[in-house]
Formats: C-alpha cells, structure tokens, sequence
C-alpha cells in the first residue's frame, strides 16, 4: 500500500513496545456487538494507474466547456486562470498546511490572507473584509445573521432578482435561526421592490447587482431608504469580475457586502469549492462571522500577522460564537488573490471590459436576429425571453454540442418565467462561438 | 574526518560566532521579511496580457466605477513573492504535523492531479445534467463508499465543511421532530470535552446547551446523561472516538437511552479516521455523523480550508436531507433540485449547487486507491502509531487517562511540566525549534494544559522515533530547569513570538 510507511516488522516492533500481541488488543473498546472482523463490502486497493483509468472513466462522461460553445454562467463563471496560480497553490507549504494557529510557523499563509482582506476590501469599496466564508451563497446568509444581531430586528427582505439558490441557503439558515424572511416577486428590474417591505422589524434587505437576470442596477438610492428605516442593505454579487467595470457597492453605500469570488482564480469544479468574499462597514467589525487576520509585531519588533479577534469564533466562545463557521476557504482564497495580483487594477479593468463587449456583441446580434432581450443594462451575462420553454431549448443545444446558457426555470419554477433563458459571455468565448450560438438558437428557438 | 571528504578543501575556521553574526543591512540571508503587495510604489503593471480595448458603456450610465486601486504583479514578481512567503510555512510534506482531531495525513497527488481533468475540473453546476452524467456517477459512487463505510442508508453530500456538516445534521434532527410534533424539544446535550463546533452550532439553530459530565476516564458519564434526558431533549452530540483520543466504550447503550428519550445521536465523525474500514457507526446506533473529506479522506487542509463535510444519515432523518441530490433512473443519473416531484420533507438547501465537487474527486480517489482492505489497514495504523507514542512516552511525560489503549490520538496534560515554569504553550513552541509543527495545545478542555497529539497512518516509524527522541529531550530539559529554551521559544522560526494581544486590541485587517 505506497500511503502506509509501515511494514509488518514495524508494526511487530511496535506492538512489543506497546505490550500488547495484536492489533486487535487496541481495539478492545469497541462494543462486541460492532466488531468486524473482515472488510466492508467494497472493493480492495488498487494501484495508481487503475485508479487514474477509474477516474477518467467518470471524466469521459461529461462534456467538458473547452471543447464547446459554452454560455453558462448564474453564479458560476468560466473565466481564464494564469497558470501561475495553478502551480502556486499545488506548493506543499500552501497545499499541506493547516490553519494558521501557530503563527511563528505559518507566516506565509497569514500574510497572503491579510493581503487578501485588503485586497477583497478595496474592490468591494468596504473598509473590513473577513479571510473568506465557504461560498458566496453562505457568506449572503451569514450576512443576514449579522443584521439581526446588529439591529436587535427579526426579519430579511429578499429581492426577486436574488438567485434562487441564495434564497434558498438564507431561508434554510434563517429559518432554523428563527428569522422570518419575506421574498419579493420575480423580477427582471425590480431591486427596489424590497423597500416596499421594510417594517419596524426589519434587519436588512438583501438586493444582488448584477442580479441572477444579468440586471446591474445603482442601489445607491436603496441604501439610504433602508438605513433610513433603521435596516441595513446587503448587496450580493454573484460575479466578482464584475467589480472591474462596475462601481462598488461600498460607494453605493452598502452595509455589507457577500461576494462569490470563484470568478477570480477559482477553477468551475461543478460547483465547488469556492471562496466566499465577505466585507462589512467598520463599525461591524466584532459582529463579522469567521476568520480575520489581523496586522501585529512579533517579539524581535518585525511586522507579523495572526488569526484575531478569535473571542468571536466557536473553539473560544463554543455556544456564544458569532458563528459556527470554523474554517475559510484557504486555498481558494490564495487563488484568488494570487490571480488578483496578477491582474491588478490595469489587468482587472482590461478584462472586465473585454466580458463587457463580448457580451454585448452578442446581445446586439440576437436583438438583430429577433429574440426579446430582456435585460435593461448589464456586465456579461443577461436573459433572453425565448417563444419556448427555455428548458427544451437548451437540451435541444446541448444535442448540437452547444451550452447555450441556464433557463431560470432550472433555478426556480417561477409561473411567466418558464421561457427565461440567461445567457454568460467570458473572455474565453471566442467571435465564432458567438456565431455558432445564434446560428443554432435560430435554428431550434425560433 | 570520513572518507569521502578526504582530498577536500577543509571547512574554513569559524571567525565569527554563529549567534552575534550581523548582516550589513540586517537582513536575514534568505529568511528576509516580504513586502506586502500593496508597498510597490507602482500599482499598474499586470501579470496577464489582454488587449485594452474601449468599450462605449452607455447602458451603464453612472454605474461606472472609477476608484480602483489593487496592485498588479507581473509573473516574476508574483511567482517570487508568493514562493518566499510560501517559505515560512510549515507543511505536512515537511515534517509530521501532529495535530490532536486534524488528522494531518499525507495528501497523494495523484488525488490533485484527477481533479484537474479536464472532465472533473472544468464542468459548471448548471451544465445540462445530459452532459454530465459523469460527475453524477461520481457523486453516487463516492455516496456508496461513504455509506457502506458506515452503515448507514443516506448521505447529504453538500456541506462544504465539517461545522456545516454538524448544521446539516442538526437541521434533520430538528426537521424530523418537528414533522413528529416534537418541536418543543429545544435542548442539545454535549459532552464537556467536545469540539467548540458542536455547542456553537447547536447555538445557532436556536438551541439550549446543555452539557454532560465526563468519568474519571475520560468518557461520557452515561448516568448524567440519562440523568438529562428527557422530554425537552433534541439530541445528543458525541464525538467517537472522543476528543481525549478514547473510544467510548458505552456509546451502544449511550444511542439506546437517548432513542428511548426520543431523541437523535449526532456523532460527529471528526475522528472516523480511527475506526474507518473497522467499525461501522451505524452499528453503534448513529443517526447522523458528518465525515471531514479533508481528514479521513486526505484532502488538502491547504491552510484553512476548504474542507468537505457530507453527513450521513439513518433511515429515520433520511427523508429530510436538504436539496439537491443524486438519483438513478436505471439508464442514468438525475439531480433533484426542486421540492416539486421530491419528497416535501426536505429542509431546505445548505448552499448554492452540490457541493464540494473538487474534495468528493479528491476523495473517492483515494478511497479507491486503498479499497477496502486498505481503508482497514488506515485505521490500524493510525491507532498503532499513537499507542506507539503514548507508550514510548508515558514515563517522561503524564497521561490523564492511563489505563487501556488509546485510539488515533494521545493525550497528555501538563502535570509533569509544573513547578518547572514551563508551560504547555512553551514546550510546543519549543517543539517549533526541534523541525515539528506543536500538537494541538488546550484542547480538550478538560484536560489541564492539554497536549493531544495525533500522528495518523502516515508517518514512518523512522519519523516517530525521531519526533519521540525530541519529546523525551525537551521533556528532560524542561526538568533540568532550562527554562529560557522554551520561554523564548521557537528562536529559529522564521517569526519570533507575535504579539496577539495587540493584534485584537487595535485591529489592522487590511492595508492602509
């Protein structure tokens, strides 16, 4: 077995030392009743290149967004990641190491997740940000935890162009919570129909730009008639690359900020891992949930980094935590913020516009061709109202090896949206693929 | 002088001690301190090459940003920067990490190298699920090893940790009792010397806390237990093998009393690398127990997660596992995402898509490269080589709970270290000198000074005898009375000890 260092004249050794004659004498706790004493029925080792076939096998079945025109997006992105970033995280002293608590010995790490607070706190235009939550979806239900606990109020509006899948985590999370949360209509370019629901209990409102339709929308004006009313105004952003062209919700004037950033170094993985960005207002700062690094000198008066504020978290405060949280998303968060030094601001700008136009160009063709485009203003990803149900549509795409987009109606069975295809465009699509997707849409959509 | 030096230039004579040898600048040879990013003068190169087009976004009148200011680093500059800091971490592929309840075990490569195919790494959650039977295929398959592993009939594969595995399994708990009209049980009790994860949560689903003493052995007293259930009780949660590294003895007739109180046994698996290919949790009478893929199954703790935590599940809490999961339709695999057509009783969804994908191919890449019989041969090893310890030890160093074996894990506490003017806290910085990352220090809590180390399987006997030959010599060397080795300890780290007191006091969080 090449994992298990031990041979059998270690183990005897070992045994001896120990006093016993068998393995079996170390399991002597177990109740009788659950001892086993063959294997379980399943089956046994193999070797690298068996199990290397095994996995391949699973691969093959499955149409990789390499080899097609490929569209997809509502949450996810397919963007480009250097190779740089790829090699880095695979360095055993990133990849092998754990949480940092013994800060003499894991600078490294320590210092890369300050550098990421910062990093996550510039582009989102907020003054503190946390080392990273699980997801972008967890981080929006953390938030929502966070509003109550800051306002001492019991209820979350959620906006219509939320994406389902986010609704559904806050409302799991806050319904086992005990936090009453009310979800406005679907809705193409409606963010500020949460307003419309604030009350005297109301934490906070939750509104997504660009929303789970594509919809970027300056929720300025929503800010201050939800702080007004004594709530706090969560933005949520499904597409971190957006942040390169778009303004940021700290200049919106946003409370808190919960962020999917698997968009930046984050490979698609069929949905997971990612890497939760979240960032709040200064004042929040002892409220946030998870992990902070924060900024100290060690004992020779050289700068340094630890884990802080630690009184929040669950191992020191166990059932009065902020959260239950106890990790981030490490890795994930090194990805990111290896591609977003690559990138930095010139690299950011330069590739959030290059999405813009794509997608664009590919609005104006469809607009040309006669579909509906139905959303008003938007980065790179936005809805087509097809004359079929959009689900058929796109299976019908995939058989001429094109994925054409999500229909919401995947997301959500919402009646009047059955035909709502929304459609992601990334640098990595090319003029051609733009080409193809009209062409064969045309050919089974209209 | 040996052998082969012989015709050598000799080593030059020593001039300068080694101790009071000063750079002329004060840097450190090749420990120098990294800049941060943000420190370069220039913020506007870029490590990628893409065109700078324009773009006339009229439609984005007014919601255009203007303030942007992150710094760029061309590709040398970012590879030697992130590999100098990469420098002052320790790492599992360096020495043992010997951390009590992590299960730091060697990460194979060939787990990293599958998921990054193509055909696993690249595929979006919301492909059509025609195009990626495969990775439903996977995702069953790795469900079957998890619940024949355990004996258990269900598994909920989304939670993307070990904490979220524990919410998954107390959101079925509550879920079931409130389908049974039970939701007045409001009560959790948990062991004194549990995780923090498991009263935190417990918290946070709106739970009282409740704790249950522990025997003089460093087990659940099941008297106190049985003495606390009752009608307001939801469930219990019990971590087996326990935080002391002791398999608990009783935990058949612990799911008994608490089944026939009509409440669920959370187990939380954290430690199933002890007993996994050995003992089957549902024969001890588990209703959920969540598995840390990034324990067991050695995917990358890479400095802070991402874990995986799927919770498997009894026959009893299996109609309430949250949204989506994986069906078989005879000529292939299906996702349930919605309440329509599924069973109602669901309680919801944990998080956006299905899961952690890149820890479930991580994962089932290393079960199958162990099978079964190999899986087995883990749980042995792991148990051997922290008896191994706890054996070569026990004279020099205390042990709270002597008597028997211990599992994956040894515990000792600070008994031995008092009077010396040694404490836990230095002895592990010490151990940072000596090339080993420390064990986990004061944890359980109810250990005094608690020491809890865990080797796992795959550690050599060549690296435990040496890592025990270091214990044995700090141990005596803190009897001595060489107490400035530990208090200014780790001297040869690359940081001295930080200061964390002023780190919470004025919190710096980001560059400014």
């Amino acid at each position: 077995m090449r994992y298990l260092p031990l041979s059998n004249g270690d183990r005897a050794a070992m045994l001896e030392k120990i006093g016993v004659d068998s393995i079996d004498a170390l399991f002597v706790d177990v109740p009788e009743s659950a001892r086993r004493t063959g294997t379980v029925d399943l089956p046994a080792f193999a070797g690298e290149l068996e199990v290397e076939a095994q996995l391949n096998a699973f691969a093959a079945r499955n149409v990789s967004p390499a080899k097609v025109p490929f569209f997809v997006g509502a949450g996810a992105y397919r963007h480009h990641i250097p190779a740089t970033v790829d090699h880095i995280i695979q360095r055993s002293e990133f990849l092998t190491s754990y949480t940092p608590y013994q800060p003499e010995i894991a600078q490294g790490t320590l210092q890369v997740l300050f550098e990421f607070q910062s990093q996550v706190a510039r582009l989102t235009g907020m003054p503190v940000a946390n080392a990273s939550l699980y997801d972008g979806s967890t981080a929006a239900a953390e938030g929502v935890l966070m509003a109550t606990r800051v306002t001492k109020r019991n209820k979350a509006v959620l906006s219509g162009g939320l994406h389902p899948h986010y609704r559904e985590t806050v409302e799991t999370l806050a319904h086992a919570v005990g936090i009453e949360t009310e979800a406005c209509a679907v809705a193409v370019d409606n963010e500020a129909d949460v307003l419309q629901h604030i009350d005297a209990n109301t934490a906070c409102v939750v509104v997504q730009t660009p929303n789970v339709f594509g919809t970027a929308t300056d929720v300025t004006e929503i800010a201050k008639a939800a702080q007004a009313a004594g709530a706090l105004l969560i933005v949520v952003i499904t597409e971190a690359m957006s942040l390169g062209l778009l303004k940021s919700p700290g200049e919106m004037g946003a409370d808190v900020v919960a962020v999917e950033g698997q968009s930046i170094g984050v490979p698609l993985s069929y949905g997971g891992p990612y890497v939760g960005l979240f960032a709040a207002k200064e004042k929040y700062l002892r409220q946030l949930p998870g992990r902070l690094c924060g900024e100290t000198v060690d004992a020779d008066g050289e700068r340094g980094f630890v884990l802080t504020l630690s009184t929040r978290e669950q191992h020191i405060r166990r059932d009065k935590a902020t959260s239950n949280i106890c990790t981030n998303s490490g890795l994930c968060a090194l990805a990111f913020s290896i591609h977003m030094s690559l990138l930095g601001q010139t690299g950011l700008k330069r590739v959030a516009k290059i999405n813009y136009a794509k997608a664009h160009a590919l609005k104006d063709q469809l607009a040309t061709a006669g579909f509906d485009i139905v959303t008003p203003r938007f980065f790179n990803e936005f809805t087509v109202k097809l004359a079929k149900p959009a689900i058929a549509v796109v299976e019908a795409l995939a058989a001429k090896n094109v994925l054409g987009g999500v229909p919401f109606a995947r997301l959500q069975n919402a009646p009047g949206f059955e035909n709502h295809l929304i459609v992601a465009v990334t640098e990595t699509v090319s003029d051609a693929d733009i080409a193809t997707l009209v062409a064969t849409l045309k050919e089974v959509a209209q | 002088m040996s052998m082969n030096n012989v015709g050598r230039p000799s080593a030059p004579e020593i001039t300068v001690e080694a101790t009071s040898f000063k750079t002329l600048l004060g840097g450190k040879g090749l420990l120098q301190s990294e800049k941060l990013i943000f420190e370069k003068d220039d913020y506007s190169r870029t490590g990628v090459d893409f065109a700078d087009i324009e773009v006339n976004a009229t439609d984005l009148d007014g919601l255009l940003r203007d303030d942007l200011s992150l710094p760029g680093l061309t590709e040398p500059e970012a590879m030697r920067h992130y590999v100098r800091l990469s420098q002052k971490n320790h790492a599992i592929d360096l020495a043992l990490y010997p951390l009590g309840s992590c299960t730091m075990k060697h990460n194979p490569r060939l787990n990293e190298k599958m998921a990054r195919v193509a055909g696993l790494g690249d595929i979006h959650p919301l492909q059509p699920v025609s195009t990626v039977q495969g990775a439903l295929a996977l995702m069953d398959t790795l469900a079957h090893w998890l619940k024949t592993l355990t004996g258990m009939p269900a598994v909920a594969i989304t939670p993307k940790a070990g904490a979220h595995g524990e919410l998954c399994g107390l959101l079925a708990i509550k879920a079931a009792h409130e389908a049974k009209g039970q939701g007045h049980r409001r009560t959790v009790l948990v062991p004194t010397s549990a995780h923090g994860t498991n009263p935190a949560t417990a918290a946070f689903v709106g739970y009282t806390v409740k704790e249950v003493a522990q025997t003089a052995d460093g087990r659940v007293d099941v008297a106190d237990l049985a003495a606390k259930l009752g009608p307001d009780v939801a469930a219990i949660m019990v971590t087996n093998p326990n935080t002391c590294g002791l398999f608990e003895r009783d935990i058949v007739e612990i799911a008994r009393v608490t089944h026939e109180a009509g409440a669920y046994f959370y187990c939380d698996g954290a430690n199933f690398n002890a007993i996994v290919g050995r003992v089957r949790p549902g024969d001890l009478g588990v209703d959920a127990m969540h598995i840390n893929l990034h324990k067991t199954f050695s995917t990358p703790h890479g400095g802070g997660g991402p874990g995986a935590g799927p919770v498997v599940l009894s026959e009893a809490l299996a109609p309430y596992a949250p949204k989506p999961w994986v069906v078989s339709n005879g000529s292939g695999f299906n996702l349930v995402e919605h309440d329509e057509g599924s069973s109602a009783a669901n309680f919801g969804r944990m998080c956006a898509f299905h899961g952690q994908m890149g820890m479930f191919i991580r994962a089932l890449t290393y079960m199958l490269s162990h099978g079964s019989d190999g899986l087995r041969q883990v749980a042995e090893d792991a148990v051997l080589n922290a008896n191994y310890i706890k054996a070569s030890l026990q004279d020099l160093m205390s042990v709270p709970f002597p008597e028997g074996p211990c599992m994956h894990e040894a515990l000792f506490d600070d008994s031995r270290l008092e009077g010396t003017g040694v404490t836990t806290l230095d002895f592990a910085k010490a151990m940072i000198d000596e090339g080993f990352h420390p064990m986990t220090m004061y944890f359980p809590l109810v250990v005094h000074g608690a020491m809890l180390i865990e080797p796992t399987e795959t550690e050599s006997k060549d690296e435990l005898d040496g890592f025990i030959a270091v214990l044995r010599a700090l141990a005596e060397a803190a009897k001595a009375g060489d107490v400035a080795r530990f208090k200014g300890a780790p001297y040869l780290a690359p940081a001295k000890r930080l200061d964390e007191t002023r780190a919470a006091r004025a919190p710096r969080l980001s560059y400014t």
